[in-house]
């Protein structure tokens, strides 16, 4: 306890309201530069999708105005942010505003004077089936590590649930794919599980072995058998399934309620484990586990038992995750698919400061910045893709280190529990 | 203590009396002792023992012929057996002769053939671990300043692209174009290293999350470079290529015709006698090791415990884009988007089956890059897919991690703790 206590008490070097509020103003200054150099004339935002049945009319809007505009009003937020004292919700607010404020100027350049629309809905949907696996496998990281248990093994769990789907769908039909897949994951959960509990092996060491073993597994098996036996990677998919009533709602219809099965069950699942772990008298024995197991202990809470659950279920959840990257998108497994996605979504985790309402939000600005990217590549922007991929990694940088800076994470995550 | 009862599970906390390690034991006492008592040398090997064994397991029941002859176990089990023994011995034997050595080429050498052939598998193993020892030591010395670096792949993409520019960009006197290289290539990776430390140091952001995110700025903005016309793509073409390192900013080869090595490996082990110096001779890395143990005694005592995050990241960026240089001034001599390959990350399993130390990082470079150049050899010889070499590394990874699972799978006696410590424990630290 006196490391911990010491380290919280480490010299602060920077000034944290000075930091934001100067990341804020270069937020600003920046949607002014989008202003001065967007082309002359409108940037137009449409909001309808095709076979809908309302139409929604698009928005044009002049394109420097609107950015000159939202850069000082970036600007005034990081002023008030440095002279006024503000209570917790409206700095949130303020980062919203100022990304909001961003990635609106930032369109606004990119579509000036474009005979293409940007069509708002298909970024968000874009947005919301990106961010499905980011968000069940942030999901899987909380559950782990609120019991006391780093889970780096995420993209592992990602990786062998996408290759069981892929291989059981094909084989034995689309459900049996995506409960396997679960399972797959739950599985590599156990290992995880019982090498850390039972064994006491280091728990950040074997999150990357397992990785790496998962990765080349699949990547094996794949190699082996899937090669050379096409009919066990057939790629089938789910199909999109609209939720009568709300999927016919503008704009929210399409983008919330008109997507393949993994959509709802990433809201079961979102719900499930915020409920679960912060309104439930499970959930504060679990983040008893994973704060001070031997006051569990004391009080009678089986902390292993408990570890060895939430590990396990954090894998099943992770595994849906991986299932959904193959018979919820494309289909057909392809090697080392997850490519950093599990990754990303440990980031996202801590990003949300453990918390699965906090985890969804920053898997959901992934999931955002990349189909932004992939919108973005459609068009004639003047700057390459491949910096357009860097941004949300450069601004996950930035957030961390001038917006969050030292996170806390649960006091006893990571460290194997052994009764005196 | 000493009145254990056999089988029951070795509790963690256990510690041997001090009378037990008597000083004037004799050699064949030591290794007796090592051997039943697991010491982390014998644990390392029947660690590799098991990792063997079931991949072996794996190459044989992802065989068709193997699967065909098991269906019908009951009638022919002889032959069920046979057919598995037989495909993952070929395999492993394909295996050994492409990263120790092959036994037509002793034979042929004694026929009038060549004796530099000989050497050939063993040459090929120094080659492909030779970027593993640097990206091993960035990851070990990071390890033992108590931070995690998962960026060893990112601060391989800065080295490599400075190394890459100064190869092709300028012209120089053959040694010193490749010293300038090497240097630019050092710098390259420190830059990215510095910057995971300074943010560490200043504003507490985590070198997990931070080197992650810098891995795939790097990717990017090397795939950025090689895509920009008048960047780092070769002219005249519109693949993602770099044009090729002037000759004279190659790595030369010692000792050629084989038996030869690349100079590369000869830095990387300079390397590693460097880092071994600086970890366990100087003071700097008397503070590293300091703040890795327990960095708010590191602070009691007066150490500057952000400055040694600070200097450590460099020098872990430092060594992998070192790792970048070698590979590119070495064996492949143009960059292109995916060279990064899984140096990276293969530099953290070597770091942790070296156990964070200089000796053990370069004894594991050798075994993970015999494994990669006997793969390449296996699959082109039996059609065992080489992404097997990947399963291996992670189970003997896996088992050297848990000491307690190969005692308990060996029957070894419960002996003071084999595991890895001098790593980072948690996200508060």
């Amino acid at each position: 306890m006196t490391t911990l206590a010491a380290a919280i008490r480490a010299p602060v070097t920077v000034n944290r309201r000075l930091v934001a509020a100067g990341t804020f103003i270069a937020f600003g200054l920046i949607d002014i530069l989008f202003g001065l150099y967007a082309h002359r004339g409108d940037a137009t935002f449409a909001f309808s999708v095709s076979g809908a049945g309302v139409h929604v009319p698009s928005i044009h809007a002049p394109a420097s105005a609107v950015a000159y505009a939202l850069g000082a009003a970036s600007i005034l937020i990081g002023l008030l942010r440095a002279f006024v004292d503000q209570p917790p919700w409206a700095k949130r607010l303020s980062i919203g505003l100022v990304l909001l404020f961003f990635v609106v100027s930032l369109l606004c350049w990119a579509y000036a004077g474009s005979a293409i629309p940007l069509n708002v809905v298909n970024l968000l949907q874009g947005t919301m089936n990106l961010s499905i696996p980011l968000v069940l496998g942030a999901l899987a990281g909380c559950m782990c590590e609120r019991s006391g248990v780093i889970n780096i093994a995420i993209e592992g769990q990602l990786l062998v649930g996408a290759f069981t789907a892929a291989v059981i769908a094909s084989v034995a039909g689309l459900w049996l794919g995506v409960v396997t897949g679960s399972l797959a994951g739950g599985l590599l959960g156990s290992l995880l599980a019982v090498f850390a509990i039972r064994f006491l092996v280091d728990q950040i060491i074997l999150g990357v072995v397992l990785n790496v073993l998962a990765s080349g597994l699949t990547g094996y098996l794949n190699d082996r058998i899937l090669v050379t036996h096409p009919n066990l990677n057939t790629g089938l998919t789910f199909n999109p399934v609209k939720i009568p009533g709300l999927g016919d709602i503008p704009i929210i219809g399409p983008v919330f309620f008109d997507s393949t099965i993994f959509l709802y069950i990433t809201y079961a699942m979102i719900i499930l484990v915020q409920v679960g772990l912060f309104s439930t008298r499970w959930g504060l024995r679990v983040r008893a586990v994973g704060e001070h197991p031997t006051a569990a202990d004391t009080v009678g809470i089986r902390v292993l038992a408990t570890r060895y659950r939430n590990v396990i279920l954090g894998g099943l959840i992770a595994g849906i995750g991986g299932a959904s990257l193959t018979v919820g998108s494309v289909g057909t497994f392809t090697k080392d698919m997850s490519s950093g996605l599990g990754y990303i979504a440990l980031a996202a985790m801590i990003f949300g400061r453990w918390t699965p309402l906090g985890a969804t939000a920053a898997a959901l600005l992934f999931g955002f910045t990349n189909s932004l990217q992939a919108t973005l590549s459609t068009i004639n922007v003047p700057v390459s893709s491949f910096l357009l991929l860097m941004a949300p990694y450069v601004a996950t940088i930035i957030a961390v280190a001038g917006l969050v800076g030292r996170v806390r994470a649960p006091a006893a995550d990571g460290k194997p529990y052994v009764k005196a | 203590m000493s009145e254990q009862q056999s089988g029951s599970p070795p509790a963690p906390s256990q510690r041997p009396p001090p009378a037990a390690r008597r000083p004037s034991a004799s050699f064949s006492r030591t290794i007796l002792d090592a051997v039943v008592k697991g010491s982390p040398t014998v644990v390392t090997i029947l660690a590799f023992v098991a990792a063997v064994v079931l991949g072996g397991l794996l190459i044989a029941f992802s065989d068709t012929t193997v699967l065909h002859a098991w269906s019908q176990f009951f009638s022919a089990p002889g032959n069920a057996i046979a057919q598995a023994w037989d495909a993952a011995a070929a395999a492993y034997s394909a295996m050994f002769e492409g990263a120790i050595l092959n036994p037509h080429t002793v034979s042929a050498a004694f026929h009038g053939g060549s004796v530099g052939a000989i050497f050939y598998p063993l040459s090929q193993t120094a080659s492909d671990a030779t970027p593993l020892v640097l990206t091993g030591l960035s990851v070990a010395i990071a390890f033992r300043a108590g931070l995690f670096n998962i960026g060893a792949s990112g601060q391989w993409v800065g080295g490599a692209i400075v190394a890459t520019y100064l190869g092709f960009g300028i012209s120089l006197p053959p040694v010193i174009h490749v010293i300038v290289c090497l240097l630019g290539g050092f710098a390259g990776g420190a830059v990215i290293g510095w910057i995971v430390g300074e943010l560490k140091a200043r504003t507490g952001a985590h070198e997990v999350i931070v080197t992650i995110m810098l891995n795939y700025i790097m990717y990017n903005f090397l795939s950025f470079l090689l895509g920009t016309p008048k960047a780092l793509q070769q002219p005249g073409q519109s693949n993602l290529i770099s044009p090729p390192v002037a000759a004279s900013a190659r790595l030369p080869h010692v000792g050629g015709p084989p038996p030869q090595v690349d100079a590369g490996f000869l830095i990387a082990l300079a390397a590693a006698a460097g880092v071994w110096w600086l970890l366990s001779r100087s003071t700097i890395g008397f503070r590293f090791r300091t703040v890795g143990a327990n960095p708010s005694a590191a602070r009691s005592a007066g150490m500057n415990v952000e400055e040694s995050w600070v200097l450590v990241m460099l020098i872990a960026g430092g060594l992998a884009g070192l790792a970048g240089a070698a590979v590119i001034l070495g064996p492949v001599q143009s960059i292109t988007f995916n060279s990064y390959g899984t140096y990276g990350f293969d530099g953290i399993t070597v770091a942790l089956l070296g156990r964070a130390s200089p000796v053990g990082v370069v004894l594991a470079a050798l075994l993970f890059g015999a494994l990669h150049a006997g793969g390449t050899a296996m699959e082109a010889a039996t059609q065992v897919p080489s992404s097997l070499v990947q399963v291996l590394q992670g189970l003997i990874v896996l088992f050297v991690a848990a000491p307690p699972l190969i005692r308990a799978m060996f029957r070894l006696r419960a002996a003071r703790a084999a595991g890895l410590e001098a790593v980072p424990k948690g996200w508060n630290t």
